[in-house]
């Protein structure tokens, strides 16, 4: 009798089920799941190549890169030599020769500082960061401007280019996030003079734009104080611009106060501490944790409108790029000028927010709904 | 009183209500003193220089011509107008602006989410590009990189030779409304009014009776249907100026200036980067059990979207969306930088160069701005206080 049940032969092969795999198996399932997907990517895929390979082209494989005057262009692509011939200037405006290690060491030092408290694992945080936001901005101050411990003065007008925007941008989150911390702190005071005097402070500054507060600055500013005192350009746009993101940067850590429970408060209450001591040892440390991204965002946005100082007639890495346009020996190289100035603050834009969403997750500990 | 002894026992400085008012006082007094100390200096300086003050100025002849005016305006109109020409140009670059800021972030939103893996990179790339620019680096780039360098008005590109862009700006054709043109917008009023009647309608009908009216296309017919009938029935009373290159310019046609097409490319395409970002997690925001369990009810995709996805992706889109209309709004006065005539740059610029009145031009130039701000937010407020959340 024969078992029908015993299978006597081999199974054929067969093909393994496994379309989904490999680089074929993820092209149909992410770009040509359905026919209308297929349509989208077929189209997509079209416009990139349509914009792309004449970019690529313009930028960089018929770009001229090496030389160091006009007739190194040869007008194919772009050139690069107009940001290269002027390279020097970009970064230190019209800064001495002679002085700009002193440009150097600021920066190099602002690089430590960062770095050292953007990489978790380095200890004594709250010591650097106390330096950094302190004594760093005096002795930067001493070093850039001169004229004590026999550095040669050099003028504020003689600053520029990616030097003066740094600047600012440093100026503009030290001096801004002090006086947002205090502007929080009275928002949500019990006292209504205070209360009321930084509503109104915040509301006012949130409401206009830069541009109008720096031309306040530059015009109205000199008519404020009396008629002796010389009131330096750059100080007078950085005082418009502190008070400006110190309204931005309230609101940002207000966020951070009301996300603590108020138990916190009244523990700190119940043990006896006064308002500073709750503040500055219970709620504050905790708020301004939880706002690292905002105030990072916040600092970006303060970043990228450092450029508005150009209207009022600041040379920063901008405008310095924008005067040397209308420089006779190189017109018509807008579109360089314009797209490497683009590259830059770009470069500095995206790493920051690179940094404040790695935070946001570091700091997402659960709790994710 | 326990409250009141205790008080009388302590030193008056540790008080808690008399430091409060002390402190309120120490500001009220600091205050005062700062107004007081900034008035003194602005007269003293303001006498200095020779300069009054007050708004007189408004009623003086401006003597200087704005390449673009919505209203008539002439170099012997008054500061006022000229406030006035400069606050519509900041309106219209604004409000254009905002749809397509809004169109753009929508769409760029909704591709992130797309299941297609290309289209959803592309639209990350699109946003991480864009956000990461200073606007007056884009407004920059689109002036004098791209459209100074379109050709002479001679060598303009045409579409069908009735639009055509050059160097100038944009030149379409203009509509010129004749006799009897005025039945046609009454029309539209008419239709938008019986679409809003219908609609609400439709509402009551189905909430009575379940029963729902395709108010959608009953809707797209009264708003189209209606003043086309009209406009045809009134003998098409609209005469087209088309544009036509003649001697060393266009003539016909109206011109669209290339600082507004600048500024209005980089303001939407900026500002929908963010609008994106915003329409994606308000999308995201909605937590999957509400789609599963209206999938679980059968209700068909397009419901669900439109139902129970899109209402409560709006409640947290719509505050942060208007929070970016408001800084458009804020960042068109970057308009100054390439000469494109908007309030700041007619009147914090142009005016205050030639009167030297300051305080009260960049004052009004800040009120405006402060003015449209709080109407903003208090309708915001209404908003909000209406889609909050019912909890039980």
């Amino acid at each position: 009798m024969v078992d029908t049940t015993t299978v006597t032969e081999m199974v054929a092969e067969r093909r393994p089920p496994d379309l989904r795999r490999g680089l074929l198996g993820w092209l149909q399932a992410n770009l040509f799941n359905t026919l209308l997907n297929g349509a989208v990517t077929l189209v997509t895929v079209a416009l990139l190549a349509m914009v792309l390979w004449p970019v690529l082209q313009w930028a960089v494989f018929q770009a001229d890169w090496l030389g160091n005057s006009r007739e190194a262009c040869s007008g194919e692509g772009a050139c690069w030599v107009f940001i290269s011939a002027r390279f020097e200037s970009i970064v230190y405006g019209f800064y001495p020769g002679a002085e700009r290690w002193r440009v150097d060491l600021v920066f190099a030092a602002l690089a430590i500082l960062i770095a050292w408290l953007a990489i978790p694992r380095l200890p004594a945080k709250r010591w650097v960061g106390l330096f950094a936001m302190v004594a760093f901005p005096v002795i930067a101050f001493f070093l850039l401007v001169g004229g004590v411990f026999g550095l040669e003065q050099v003028p504020t007008g003689n600053w520029g280019g990616v030097m003066l925007t740094l600047t600012i941008a440093t100026v503009g989150i030290v001096g801004s996030l002090p006086i947002g911390i205090v502007l929080a702190l009275g928002r949500r005071s019990q006292m209504p003079l205070v209360r009321g005097f930084c509503v109104v402070f915040i509301e006012f500054w949130r409401g206009v734009p830069l541009i109008t507060v720096l031309f306040m600055a530059s015009v109205m500013l000199p008519l404020f104080v009396p008629s002796q005192v010389e009131f330096d350009k750059l100080l007078r746009a950085l005082v418009g611009i502190m008070f400006f993101w110190s309204a931005y940067m309230a609101e940002v850590v207000r966020g951070g106060l009301q996300a603590i429970p108020s138990g916190q408060e009244e523990a700190a209450k119940a043990m006896g501490m006064g308002y500073w001591q709750r503040m500055g040892l219970i709620v504050l440390p905790q708020a301004l944790k939880l706002v690292i991204p905002g105030i990072v965002n916040t600092f970006i946005a303060l970043f990228k409108d450092t450029s508005l100082v150009l209207i009022i007639g600041l040379f920063d890495l901008l405008a310095i790029i924008r005067s040397g346009l209308t420089d006779s020996d190189w017109l018509g190289f807008a579109t360089e000028g314009y797209v490497f100035a683009a590259l830059v603050f770009w470069v500095f834009c995206f790493s920051m927010s690179r940094y404040s969403q790695h935070i946001e997750r570091r700091l997402h500990t659960g709790h994710r709904n | 009183m326990l409250r009141s002894s205790s008080r009388e026992r302590g030193p008056l400085w540790r008080d808690p209500t008399f430091r409060a008012l002390l402190v309120q006082g120490i500001l009220l007094l600091a205050l005062g003193a700062f107004i007081a100390m900034v008035v003194s200096n602005t007269m003293a300086n303001l006498e200095a220089r020779g300069i009054s003050t007050g708004f007189g100025f408004l009623q003086d002849r401006a003597g200087f011509s704005i390449p673009q005016t919505l209203i008539d305006y002439s170099g012997d109109s008054t500061y006022a107008r000229t406030f006035v020409v400069g606050l519509l140009n900041t309106l219209l670059v604004s409000a254009m602006g905002i749809v397509a800021a809004t169109l753009i972030g929508f769409a760029v939103g909704i591709a992130r989410l797309s299941p297609n893996w290309l289209l959803a990179r592309l639209a990350t790339a699109y946003v991480e590009i864009f956000r990461n620019i200073p606007l007056l680096v884009q407004i920059l780039f689109w002036y004098f990189a791209v459209l100074q360098a379109l050709p002479s008005p001679q060598n303009s590109h045409s579409l069908f030779e009735v639009i055509f862009l050059n160097v100038r700006g944009l030149v379409l054709p203009d509509p010129q409304p004749l006799a009897g043109f005025a039945a046609t917008p009454w029309a539209l009023l008419v239709a938008v009014i019986a679409t809003w009647w219908l609609a609400r309608h439709a509402k009551q009908r189905q909430a009575k009776t379940g029963r729902p009216l395709p108010v959608f296309k009953l809707g797209a017919l009264l708003l189209i249907g209606l003043p086309s009938v009209v406009f045809v029935a009134t003998g098409m009373p609209l005469e087209w100026s088309l544009p036509a290159f003649k001697g060393f310019n266009f003539q016909g046609g109206v011109t669209v200036l290339p600082e507004l097409i600048a500024l209005w490319l980089a303001l939407s395409i900026y500002t929908a980067s963010f609008i994106a970002e915003i329409v994606r997690s308000g999308i995201q925001s909605v937590p999957q059990g509400q789609v599963e369990a209206a999938q679980a009810l059968s209700l068909p995709g397009g419901i669900i979207l439109r139902k129970v996805v899109i209402p409560q992706a709006m409640r947290v889109i719509v505050p942060q969306l208007t929070s970016q209309h408001l800084n458009l709004i804020k960042n068109s006065s970057l308009a100054t930088a390439i000469g494109y005539p908007d309030l700041v740059a007619v009147f914090s610029g142009t005016a205050l160069n030639v009167t030297g009145q300051a305080i009260e031009i960049v004052a009004m130039t800040m009120a405006v701005y402060l003015l449209i701000n709080l109407i903003v937010s208090a309708l915001m407020n209404l908003y909000n206080a209406r889609t909050l959340l019912k909890e039980r």
